[in-house]
Protein backbone atom coordinates (compact mmCIF):
# COMPACT_ATOMS: atom_id res chain seq x y z
CA UNK A 1 0.00 0.00 0.00
CA UNK A 2 2.57 2.54 -1.04
CA UNK A 3 2.49 5.07 -3.78
CA UNK A 4 5.84 4.31 -5.33
CA UNK A 5 5.27 0.69 -5.95
CA UNK A 6 7.63 -0.75 -8.54
CA UNK A 7 5.14 -3.18 -10.00
CA UNK A 8 3.03 -0.39 -11.40
CA UNK A 9 5.58 1.91 -13.01
CA UNK A 10 4.32 2.18 -16.55
CA UNK A 11 0.98 3.92 -16.73
CA UNK A 12 -1.65 2.06 -18.71
CA UNK A 13 -2.78 4.05 -21.75
CA UNK A 14 -6.23 5.55 -21.53
CA UNK A 15 -8.85 3.96 -23.69
CA UNK A 16 -12.07 5.58 -22.62
CA UNK A 17 -14.85 6.39 -25.03
CA UNK A 18 -17.61 8.93 -24.56
CA UNK A 19 -20.34 6.33 -24.33
CA UNK A 20 -21.80 6.02 -20.86
CA UNK A 21 -22.08 2.37 -19.87
CA UNK A 22 -23.16 2.71 -16.22
CA UNK A 23 -25.34 5.47 -14.92
CA UNK A 24 -26.39 5.73 -11.28
CA UNK A 25 -28.76 8.52 -10.35
CA UNK A 26 -29.75 9.34 -6.80
CA UNK A 27 -29.24 5.77 -5.65
CA UNK A 28 -30.28 5.06 -2.06
CA UNK A 29 -29.84 1.77 -0.31
CA UNK A 30 -30.84 0.72 3.17
CA UNK A 31 -30.15 -2.41 5.17
CA UNK A 32 -33.08 -2.24 7.59
CA UNK A 33 -32.71 1.16 9.26
CA UNK A 34 -29.12 1.57 8.21
CA UNK A 35 -28.50 3.61 5.10
CA UNK A 36 -25.56 2.09 3.22
CA UNK A 37 -25.75 4.31 0.11
CA UNK A 38 -26.79 7.95 0.27
CA UNK A 39 -27.77 9.66 -2.96
CA UNK A 40 -25.05 8.12 -5.08
CA UNK A 41 -24.59 9.61 -8.54
CA UNK A 42 -22.06 8.06 -10.85
CA UNK A 43 -21.44 7.85 -14.54
CA UNK A 44 -18.96 5.38 -15.92
CA UNK A 45 -17.82 5.57 -19.52
CA UNK A 46 -17.04 2.61 -21.68
CA UNK A 47 -13.44 1.54 -21.18
CA UNK A 48 -13.07 3.61 -18.04
CA UNK A 49 -11.08 2.20 -15.12
CA UNK A 50 -12.34 3.29 -11.75
CA UNK A 51 -10.85 2.57 -8.37
CA UNK A 52 -13.15 2.84 -5.38
CA UNK A 53 -11.59 3.31 -1.97
CA UNK A 54 -12.68 4.37 1.47
CA UNK A 55 -12.76 3.19 5.05
CA UNK A 56 -14.30 -0.12 6.08
CA UNK A 57 -18.08 -0.02 6.07
CA UNK A 58 -18.25 3.03 3.81
CA UNK A 59 -20.39 1.25 1.22
CA UNK A 60 -17.82 0.35 -1.45
CA UNK A 61 -18.95 -3.25 -1.80
CA UNK A 62 -22.58 -2.22 -1.66
CA UNK A 63 -22.00 0.27 -4.45
CA UNK A 64 -20.54 -2.21 -6.90
CA UNK A 65 -22.89 -4.99 -5.83
CA UNK A 66 -25.82 -2.77 -6.79
CA UNK A 67 -24.47 -2.68 -10.34
CA UNK A 68 -25.13 -6.39 -10.84
CA UNK A 69 -27.94 -6.42 -8.30
CA UNK A 70 -26.40 -8.73 -5.77
CA UNK A 71 -27.87 -5.95 -3.64
CA UNK A 72 -31.07 -4.21 -4.61
CA UNK A 73 -31.25 -0.46 -4.29
CA UNK A 74 -34.47 1.02 -3.01
CA UNK A 75 -34.45 4.44 -4.64
CA UNK A 76 -32.89 6.05 -7.65
CA UNK A 77 -31.99 4.65 -11.05
CA UNK A 78 -29.24 2.36 -12.23
CA UNK A 79 -28.82 1.86 -15.95
CA UNK A 80 -26.20 -0.60 -17.14
CA UNK A 81 -25.39 -0.85 -20.83
CA UNK A 82 -28.73 0.73 -21.62
CA UNK A 83 -30.68 -1.68 -19.41
CA UNK A 84 -32.61 -0.27 -16.50
CA UNK A 85 -32.18 -2.30 -13.32
CA UNK A 86 -35.02 -3.20 -11.03
CA UNK A 87 -37.44 -3.57 -13.92
CA UNK A 88 -38.00 -7.30 -13.92
CA UNK A 89 -36.06 -10.53 -14.06
CA UNK A 90 -35.35 -10.37 -17.79
CA UNK A 91 -33.44 -7.15 -17.31
CA UNK A 92 -31.51 -8.67 -14.46
CA UNK A 93 -30.43 -11.61 -16.59
CA UNK A 94 -29.37 -9.29 -19.38
CA UNK A 95 -27.30 -7.17 -17.04
CA UNK A 96 -25.62 -10.10 -15.37
CA UNK A 97 -24.55 -11.39 -18.76
CA UNK A 98 -22.73 -8.11 -19.36
CA UNK A 99 -21.15 -7.71 -15.94
CA UNK A 100 -18.48 -9.98 -14.50
CA UNK A 101 -17.54 -9.98 -10.85
CA UNK A 102 -14.47 -11.00 -8.89
CA UNK A 103 -14.73 -11.42 -5.13
CA UNK A 104 -12.28 -11.06 -2.31
CA UNK A 105 -12.73 -14.71 -1.33
CA UNK A 106 -12.57 -16.03 -4.95
CA UNK A 107 -15.79 -18.03 -4.57
CA UNK A 108 -14.73 -20.70 -7.01
CA UNK A 109 -16.99 -23.75 -7.04
CA UNK A 110 -15.01 -26.30 -5.02
CA UNK A 111 -16.72 -29.37 -6.44
CA UNK A 112 -15.83 -28.47 -10.03
CA UNK A 113 -12.45 -28.44 -11.73
CA UNK A 114 -10.91 -25.19 -12.89
CA UNK A 115 -12.07 -25.93 -16.42
CA UNK A 116 -15.59 -26.82 -15.28
CA UNK A 117 -15.71 -23.63 -13.21
CA UNK A 118 -14.99 -21.67 -16.37
CA UNK A 119 -17.36 -23.63 -18.60
CA UNK A 120 -20.40 -23.65 -16.33
CA UNK A 121 -21.88 -20.27 -17.18
CA UNK A 122 -21.12 -20.42 -20.93
CA UNK A 123 -22.86 -23.81 -21.01
CA UNK A 124 -25.80 -23.15 -18.75
CA UNK A 125 -26.37 -19.43 -19.17
CA UNK A 126 -25.28 -18.81 -22.75
CA UNK A 127 -26.33 -22.28 -23.90
CA UNK A 128 -23.07 -22.86 -25.74
CA UNK A 129 -22.01 -26.20 -27.13
CA UNK A 130 -19.47 -28.06 -25.04
CA UNK A 131 -16.58 -27.74 -27.48
CA UNK A 132 -17.11 -24.05 -27.86
CA UNK A 133 -17.36 -23.51 -24.09
CA UNK A 134 -14.19 -25.49 -23.58
CA UNK A 135 -12.33 -23.52 -26.22
CA UNK A 136 -13.36 -20.27 -24.58
CA UNK A 137 -12.46 -21.51 -21.13
CA UNK A 138 -9.01 -22.57 -22.31
CA UNK A 139 -8.53 -19.26 -24.09
CA UNK A 140 -9.11 -17.31 -20.88
CA UNK A 141 -7.11 -19.73 -18.75
CA UNK A 142 -4.22 -19.06 -21.15
CA UNK A 143 -4.93 -15.41 -20.78
CA UNK A 144 -4.49 -15.58 -17.00
CA UNK A 145 -1.51 -17.88 -17.61
CA UNK A 146 -2.67 -21.08 -15.90
CA UNK A 147 -3.94 -23.37 -18.66
CA UNK A 148 -1.94 -26.22 -17.15
CA UNK A 149 -4.14 -26.15 -14.03
CA UNK A 150 -7.35 -26.74 -15.96
CA UNK A 151 -8.05 -30.18 -14.54
CA UNK A 152 -7.26 -29.41 -10.93
CA UNK A 153 -9.76 -28.55 -8.27
CA UNK A 154 -9.70 -25.06 -6.79
CA UNK A 155 -8.59 -26.41 -3.43
CA UNK A 156 -5.35 -27.60 -5.02
CA UNK A 157 -4.35 -24.11 -6.17
CA UNK A 158 -2.68 -21.21 -4.39
CA UNK A 159 -4.74 -18.14 -3.57
CA UNK A 160 -3.25 -16.17 -6.42
CA UNK A 161 -3.98 -18.93 -8.88
CA UNK A 162 -7.52 -19.24 -7.59
CA UNK A 163 -8.13 -15.56 -8.04
CA UNK A 164 -6.81 -15.72 -11.59
CA UNK A 165 -9.17 -18.60 -12.29
CA UNK A 166 -11.98 -16.47 -10.88
CA UNK A 167 -11.04 -13.71 -13.29
CA UNK A 168 -10.93 -16.18 -16.18
CA UNK A 169 -14.29 -17.60 -15.15
CA UNK A 170 -15.86 -14.15 -15.28
CA UNK A 171 -14.21 -13.36 -18.62
CA UNK A 172 -15.63 -16.52 -20.19
CA UNK A 173 -19.01 -14.79 -20.25
CA UNK A 174 -17.41 -12.09 -22.37
CA UNK A 175 -18.60 -9.27 -20.11
CA UNK A 176 -18.45 -5.60 -21.04
CA UNK A 177 -17.84 -4.56 -17.46
CA UNK A 178 -15.78 -6.16 -14.71
CA UNK A 179 -16.36 -5.51 -11.02
CA UNK A 180 -13.62 -6.31 -8.53
CA UNK A 181 -14.29 -6.31 -4.79
CA UNK A 182 -10.94 -6.23 -3.02
CA UNK A 183 -9.52 -8.96 -5.25
CA UNK A 184 -6.13 -8.99 -3.55
CA UNK A 185 -7.11 -8.48 0.08
CA UNK A 186 -7.27 -12.17 0.92
CA UNK A 187 -3.96 -12.98 -0.75
CA UNK A 188 -0.54 -13.52 0.72
CA UNK A 189 1.68 -10.57 -0.22
CA UNK A 190 3.75 -12.55 -2.70
CA UNK A 191 0.65 -13.40 -4.72
CA UNK A 192 -0.76 -9.91 -4.99
CA UNK A 193 1.38 -9.04 -7.98
CA UNK A 194 0.23 -11.89 -10.21
CA UNK A 195 -3.37 -10.89 -9.73
CA UNK A 196 -2.71 -7.18 -10.21
CA UNK A 197 -0.75 -7.96 -13.36
CA UNK A 198 -3.74 -9.85 -14.71
CA UNK A 199 -5.96 -6.89 -13.92
CA UNK A 200 -3.53 -4.50 -15.55
CA UNK A 201 -3.51 -6.56 -18.71
CA UNK A 202 -7.31 -6.47 -18.73
CA UNK A 203 -7.17 -2.72 -18.39
CA UNK A 204 -4.78 -2.53 -21.32
CA UNK A 205 -7.34 -4.32 -23.43
CA UNK A 206 -9.87 -1.62 -22.77
CA UNK A 207 -12.14 -3.41 -20.29
CA UNK A 208 -14.47 -1.20 -18.29
CA UNK A 209 -13.44 -1.86 -14.70
CA UNK A 210 -14.66 -0.87 -11.27
CA UNK A 211 -12.21 -1.99 -8.62
CA UNK A 212 -12.64 -1.69 -4.91
CA UNK A 213 -9.06 -1.87 -3.74
CA UNK A 214 -6.56 -0.35 -1.41
CA UNK A 215 -3.69 -1.04 -3.80
CA UNK A 216 -2.83 2.57 -4.36
CA UNK A 217 -0.02 1.72 -6.76
CA UNK A 218 -2.59 0.04 -8.97
CA UNK A 219 -4.88 3.04 -8.64
CA UNK A 220 -2.10 5.40 -9.67
CA UNK A 221 -1.02 3.57 -12.76
CA UNK A 222 -4.28 2.08 -14.00
CA UNK A 223 -7.21 4.18 -12.84
CA UNK A 224 -8.75 6.91 -14.90
CA UNK A 225 -10.61 8.02 -11.82
CA UNK A 226 -10.44 7.35 -8.11
CA UNK A 227 -13.63 7.48 -6.09
CA UNK A 228 -13.48 7.99 -2.37
CA UNK A 229 -16.44 6.87 -0.30
CA UNK A 230 -17.24 7.49 3.31
CA UNK A 231 -20.42 6.69 5.26
CA UNK A 232 -22.35 5.69 2.18
CA UNK A 233 -21.51 8.78 0.15
CA UNK A 234 -19.16 9.50 -2.69
CA UNK A 235 -17.12 12.18 -0.97
CA UNK A 236 -14.63 12.92 -3.67
CA UNK A 237 -13.64 11.74 -7.12
CA UNK A 238 -10.75 12.75 -9.27
CA UNK A 239 -7.91 11.60 -11.48
CA UNK A 240 -5.38 9.62 -9.49
CA UNK A 241 -2.78 12.38 -9.86
CA UNK A 242 -5.08 14.98 -8.36
CA UNK A 243 -6.61 12.61 -5.86
CA UNK A 244 -3.33 11.63 -4.26
CA UNK A 245 -1.42 14.86 -4.54
CA UNK A 246 -4.23 17.27 -3.95
CA UNK A 247 -7.10 15.71 -1.97
CA UNK A 248 -9.84 18.25 -1.33
CA UNK A 249 -11.90 16.98 1.57
CA UNK A 250 -10.67 16.50 5.09
CA UNK A 251 -12.05 12.98 5.16
CA UNK A 252 -10.00 12.06 2.10
CA UNK A 253 -6.87 13.54 3.62
CA UNK A 254 -7.39 11.60 6.81
CA UNK A 255 -8.00 8.38 4.91
CA UNK A 256 -4.93 8.83 2.73
CA UNK A 257 -2.74 9.63 5.68
CA UNK A 258 -3.89 6.46 7.38
CA UNK A 259 -3.54 4.18 4.42
CA UNK A 260 -0.18 5.54 3.28
CA UNK A 261 1.35 5.36 6.72
CA UNK A 262 0.92 1.59 6.75
CA UNK B 1 -52.63 -73.43 22.99
CA UNK B 2 -49.13 -72.44 23.84
CA UNK B 3 -46.31 -73.28 21.51
CA UNK B 4 -42.70 -73.15 22.53
CA UNK B 5 -40.28 -70.96 20.67
CA UNK B 6 -38.73 -72.97 17.87
CA UNK B 7 -36.74 -72.41 14.73
CA UNK B 8 -40.02 -71.83 12.87
CA UNK B 9 -40.83 -68.89 15.09
CA UNK B 10 -37.39 -67.56 14.39
CA UNK B 11 -37.89 -67.89 10.64
CA UNK B 12 -41.19 -66.06 10.97
CA UNK B 13 -39.44 -63.17 12.68
CA UNK B 14 -36.67 -63.22 10.14
CA UNK B 15 -39.08 -63.08 7.22
CA UNK B 16 -40.83 -60.10 8.83
CA UNK B 17 -37.56 -58.22 8.48
CA UNK B 18 -38.27 -57.87 4.78
CA UNK B 19 -41.44 -55.89 5.57
CA UNK B 20 -39.55 -53.63 7.87
CA UNK B 21 -37.01 -53.09 5.13
CA UNK B 22 -39.65 -52.58 2.45
CA UNK B 23 -41.51 -50.06 4.58
CA UNK B 24 -38.26 -48.27 5.39
CA UNK B 25 -37.24 -48.15 1.76
CA UNK B 26 -40.56 -46.75 0.59
CA UNK B 27 -40.73 -44.18 3.36
CA UNK B 28 -37.14 -43.20 2.69
CA UNK B 29 -37.55 -42.85 -1.06
CA UNK B 30 -40.86 -41.04 -0.82
CA UNK B 31 -39.55 -38.97 2.05
CA UNK B 32 -36.43 -38.07 0.08
CA UNK B 33 -38.36 -36.82 -2.93
CA UNK B 34 -40.85 -34.85 -0.87
CA UNK B 35 -38.10 -33.82 1.55
CA UNK B 36 -36.08 -32.27 -1.25
CA UNK B 37 -39.08 -30.16 -2.19
CA UNK B 38 -39.57 -29.19 1.45
CA UNK B 39 -35.89 -28.26 1.78
CA UNK B 40 -36.05 -26.16 -1.38
CA UNK B 41 -39.23 -24.58 -0.07
CA UNK B 42 -37.58 -23.76 3.24
CA UNK B 43 -34.71 -22.01 1.45
CA UNK B 44 -36.85 -20.44 -1.26
CA UNK B 45 -36.52 -16.75 -2.04
CA UNK B 46 -40.33 -16.61 -2.09
CA UNK B 47 -41.74 -15.92 1.34
CA UNK B 48 -45.12 -17.72 1.18
CA UNK B 49 -43.35 -20.86 -0.05
CA UNK B 50 -40.92 -20.59 2.84
CA UNK B 51 -43.73 -20.18 5.35
CA UNK B 52 -45.68 -23.13 3.97
CA UNK B 53 -42.65 -25.41 4.14
CA UNK B 54 -41.88 -24.21 7.66
CA UNK B 55 -45.45 -24.94 8.75
CA UNK B 56 -45.31 -28.42 7.26
CA UNK B 57 -42.09 -29.22 9.09
CA UNK B 58 -43.40 -27.86 12.38
CA UNK B 59 -46.59 -29.92 12.22
CA UNK B 60 -44.76 -33.17 11.55
CA UNK B 61 -41.92 -32.54 13.95
CA UNK B 62 -44.25 -31.29 16.66
CA UNK B 63 -46.60 -34.28 16.81
CA UNK B 64 -45.83 -37.92 17.63
CA UNK B 65 -45.26 -40.22 14.70
CA UNK B 66 -47.82 -42.60 16.13
CA UNK B 67 -50.51 -39.91 16.00
CA UNK B 68 -49.60 -39.22 12.40
CA UNK B 69 -50.02 -42.89 11.57
CA UNK B 70 -53.36 -42.97 13.39
CA UNK B 71 -54.56 -39.87 11.58
CA UNK B 72 -53.61 -41.23 8.16
CA UNK B 73 -55.10 -44.66 8.92
CA UNK B 74 -58.34 -43.57 10.56
CA UNK B 75 -58.56 -40.33 8.59
CA UNK B 76 -58.71 -42.29 5.37
CA UNK B 77 -61.63 -44.27 6.75
CA UNK B 78 -63.43 -41.08 7.72
CA UNK B 79 -62.96 -39.83 4.17
CA UNK B 80 -64.37 -43.10 2.91
CA UNK B 81 -61.10 -44.30 1.48
CA UNK B 82 -60.29 -47.93 2.12
CA UNK B 83 -56.74 -47.72 3.34
CA UNK B 84 -55.00 -50.90 4.38
CA UNK B 85 -52.41 -50.75 7.18
CA UNK B 86 -49.58 -51.19 4.66
CA UNK B 87 -50.55 -48.13 2.62
CA UNK B 88 -51.31 -46.10 5.73
CA UNK B 89 -47.95 -46.95 7.27
CA UNK B 90 -46.11 -46.15 4.06
CA UNK B 91 -47.90 -42.82 3.60
CA UNK B 92 -47.61 -41.78 7.24
CA UNK B 93 -43.92 -42.58 7.42
CA UNK B 94 -43.28 -40.89 4.09
CA UNK B 95 -44.89 -37.67 5.26
CA UNK B 96 -42.98 -37.82 8.50
CA UNK B 97 -39.68 -38.59 6.81
CA UNK B 98 -40.14 -35.77 4.32
CA UNK B 99 -40.44 -33.28 7.15
CA UNK B 100 -37.34 -34.54 8.95
CA UNK B 101 -35.25 -34.92 5.79
CA UNK B 102 -36.48 -31.54 4.61
CA UNK B 103 -35.23 -29.93 7.79
CA UNK B 104 -31.90 -31.78 7.70
CA UNK B 105 -31.34 -30.81 4.10
CA UNK B 106 -32.38 -27.22 4.65
CA UNK B 107 -29.44 -26.95 7.01
CA UNK B 108 -27.15 -28.54 4.44
CA UNK B 109 -28.27 -26.16 1.70
CA UNK B 110 -27.77 -23.20 3.99
CA UNK B 111 -24.33 -24.45 4.99
CA UNK B 112 -23.09 -23.73 1.48
CA UNK B 113 -21.34 -20.38 1.84
CA UNK B 114 -23.14 -17.25 0.65
CA UNK B 115 -20.28 -16.51 -1.69
CA UNK B 116 -21.20 -19.55 -3.76
CA UNK B 117 -24.73 -18.22 -4.30
CA UNK B 118 -23.35 -14.82 -5.11
CA UNK B 119 -20.74 -16.07 -7.56
CA UNK B 120 -23.29 -18.24 -9.34
CA UNK B 121 -25.81 -15.40 -9.48
CA UNK B 122 -23.18 -12.97 -10.72
CA UNK B 123 -22.40 -15.39 -13.54
CA UNK B 124 -26.03 -15.18 -14.57
CA UNK B 125 -27.24 -18.54 -13.30
CA UNK B 126 -30.88 -18.45 -12.32
CA UNK B 127 -32.32 -20.29 -9.35
CA UNK B 128 -32.82 -23.75 -10.95
CA UNK B 129 -29.33 -23.87 -12.49
CA UNK B 130 -27.76 -22.32 -9.45
CA UNK B 131 -29.30 -24.98 -7.23
CA UNK B 132 -28.63 -27.87 -9.54
CA UNK B 133 -25.05 -27.15 -10.56
CA UNK B 134 -23.64 -25.19 -7.65
CA UNK B 135 -25.53 -25.48 -4.38
CA UNK B 136 -26.98 -28.99 -4.27
CA UNK B 137 -23.79 -30.83 -5.30
CA UNK B 138 -22.04 -29.17 -2.38
CA UNK B 139 -24.96 -29.69 -0.01
CA UNK B 140 -25.09 -33.40 -0.80
CA UNK B 141 -21.67 -33.99 0.73
CA UNK B 142 -22.72 -32.33 3.95
CA UNK B 143 -26.04 -34.13 3.86
CA UNK B 144 -24.78 -37.67 3.50
CA UNK B 145 -23.84 -38.48 7.13
CA UNK B 146 -26.96 -37.03 8.80
CA UNK B 147 -29.15 -38.61 6.11
CA UNK B 148 -27.75 -42.07 6.79
CA UNK B 149 -28.12 -41.31 10.48
CA UNK B 150 -31.75 -40.43 9.91
CA UNK B 151 -32.31 -43.68 8.02
CA UNK B 152 -31.50 -45.49 11.28
CA UNK B 153 -34.21 -43.48 13.05
CA UNK B 154 -36.60 -44.26 10.24
CA UNK B 155 -36.02 -48.02 10.41
CA UNK B 156 -36.66 -47.98 14.14
CA UNK B 157 -39.69 -45.75 13.57
CA UNK B 158 -41.32 -48.34 11.32
CA UNK B 159 -41.94 -50.41 14.45
CA UNK B 160 -44.86 -48.09 15.22
CA UNK B 161 -46.63 -49.42 12.15
CA UNK B 162 -47.23 -52.56 14.25
CA UNK B 163 -49.84 -50.60 16.21
CA UNK B 164 -52.04 -50.00 13.18
CA UNK B 165 -51.75 -53.67 12.36
CA UNK B 166 -49.07 -53.81 9.70
CA UNK B 167 -47.06 -57.00 10.08
CA UNK B 168 -43.47 -55.92 10.11
CA UNK B 169 -40.81 -57.07 12.55
CA UNK B 170 -42.32 -55.67 15.75
CA UNK B 171 -45.81 -56.93 14.94
CA UNK B 172 -44.35 -60.33 14.07
CA UNK B 173 -42.74 -60.28 17.52
CA UNK B 174 -46.10 -59.57 19.12
CA UNK B 175 -47.70 -62.42 17.20
CA UNK B 176 -44.99 -64.89 18.20
CA UNK B 177 -45.17 -63.73 21.79
CA UNK B 178 -48.92 -64.22 21.89
CA UNK B 179 -48.36 -67.81 20.87
CA UNK B 180 -45.32 -68.62 22.98
CA UNK B 181 -45.57 -66.34 26.03
CA UNK B 182 -41.83 -65.90 26.05
CA UNK B 183 -41.71 -62.14 25.79
CA UNK B 184 -38.16 -61.67 26.98
CA UNK B 185 -36.76 -64.14 24.50
CA UNK B 186 -38.94 -62.98 21.63
CA UNK B 187 -38.34 -59.27 22.03
CA UNK B 188 -34.64 -59.82 22.61
CA UNK B 189 -34.50 -61.47 19.23
CA UNK B 190 -36.58 -58.72 17.66
CA UNK B 191 -34.28 -56.10 19.15
CA UNK B 192 -31.23 -57.99 17.95
CA UNK B 193 -32.63 -58.06 14.43
CA UNK B 194 -33.20 -54.27 14.52
CA UNK B 195 -29.66 -53.90 15.77
CA UNK B 196 -28.29 -55.93 12.90
CA UNK B 197 -30.10 -53.64 10.47
CA UNK B 198 -29.19 -50.38 12.12
CA UNK B 199 -25.71 -50.88 13.45
CA UNK B 200 -23.92 -51.03 10.08
CA UNK B 201 -25.74 -47.88 9.03
CA UNK B 202 -24.70 -46.11 12.22
CA UNK B 203 -21.12 -47.13 11.53
CA UNK B 204 -21.42 -45.91 7.96
CA UNK B 205 -22.81 -42.57 9.13
CA UNK B 206 -19.92 -42.15 11.53
CA UNK B 207 -17.39 -43.00 8.85
CA UNK B 208 -18.95 -40.63 6.33
CA UNK B 209 -18.94 -37.94 8.91
CA UNK B 210 -15.27 -38.44 9.66
CA UNK B 211 -14.48 -38.43 5.98
CA UNK B 212 -16.38 -35.30 5.01
CA UNK B 213 -15.47 -33.44 8.14
CA UNK B 214 -11.82 -33.90 7.17
CA UNK B 215 -10.03 -30.66 6.33
CA UNK B 216 -9.68 -29.64 2.71
CA UNK B 217 -12.08 -31.10 0.22
N1 LIG C 1 -26.44 -7.66 4.21
C1 LIG C 1 -26.27 -6.64 5.05
N2 LIG C 1 -27.11 -6.45 6.09
C2 LIG C 1 -26.96 -5.42 6.93
N3 LIG C 1 -25.99 -4.50 6.83
C3 LIG C 1 -25.12 -4.61 5.83
C4 LIG C 1 -25.20 -5.69 4.89
N4 LIG C 1 -24.20 -5.56 3.99
C5 LIG C 1 -23.53 -4.46 4.36
N5 LIG C 1 -24.07 -3.88 5.46
C6 LIG C 1 -23.61 -2.67 6.11
O1 LIG C 1 -23.53 -1.65 5.16
C7 LIG C 1 -22.37 -0.87 5.33
C8 LIG C 1 -21.56 -0.85 4.07
O2 LIG C 1 -21.09 -2.15 3.82
P1 LIG C 1 -20.09 -2.47 2.65
O3 LIG C 1 -19.85 -3.92 2.69
O4 LIG C 1 -20.60 -1.88 1.39
O5 LIG C 1 -18.80 -1.68 3.12
P2 LIG C 1 -17.37 -1.66 2.48
O6 LIG C 1 -17.04 -0.25 2.19
O7 LIG C 1 -17.30 -2.62 1.36
O8 LIG C 1 -16.46 -2.15 3.70
P3 LIG C 1 -15.22 -3.14 3.74
O9 LIG C 1 -14.01 -2.31 3.39
O10 LIG C 1 -15.17 -3.58 5.17
O11 LIG C 1 -15.48 -4.24 2.78
C9 LIG C 1 -21.62 -1.50 6.51
O12 LIG C 1 -21.88 -0.71 7.65
C10 LIG C 1 -22.22 -2.85 6.65
O13 LIG C 1 -22.24 -3.23 8.00
MG1 LIG D 1 -16.35 -4.49 1.10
Amino acid sequence: MTLNDDRTEAPVPRSMSDEIIIRMEGVQKWFGDFQALKDVNLEVRKGERIVVCGPSGSGKSTLIRCINQLEQHQQGRIVVNGIELGAGARHLDAVRREVGMVFQSFNLFPHLTVLQNCMLAPLKVRGMAKDEAKAIAMKYLQRVRIPEQADKFPGQLSGGQQQRVAIARALCMNPKIMLFDEPTSALDPEMVKEVLDTMISLAQDGMTMLCVTHEMGFAKSVADRVIFMDRGEIVEQNTPEEFFSNPRSERTKLFLSQILSH
Amino acid sequence: MIRSFSINEFYFLLSAVQWTLALSAIAFLGGAIAGLLIALGRTSPIKPVRLAATGYIQVFQGTPLLMQLFLVFFGATVLGIDMNPWAAAALGLTLNASAFLGEIWRGCIQSVPRGQWEAASALGLRYPGLMRYVILPQAVKVALPPTVGYLVQLIKGTSLAAIIGFTELTRAGQIVNNATFQPFLVFSIVAALYFVLCWPLSLLAARLEARYAAPGR
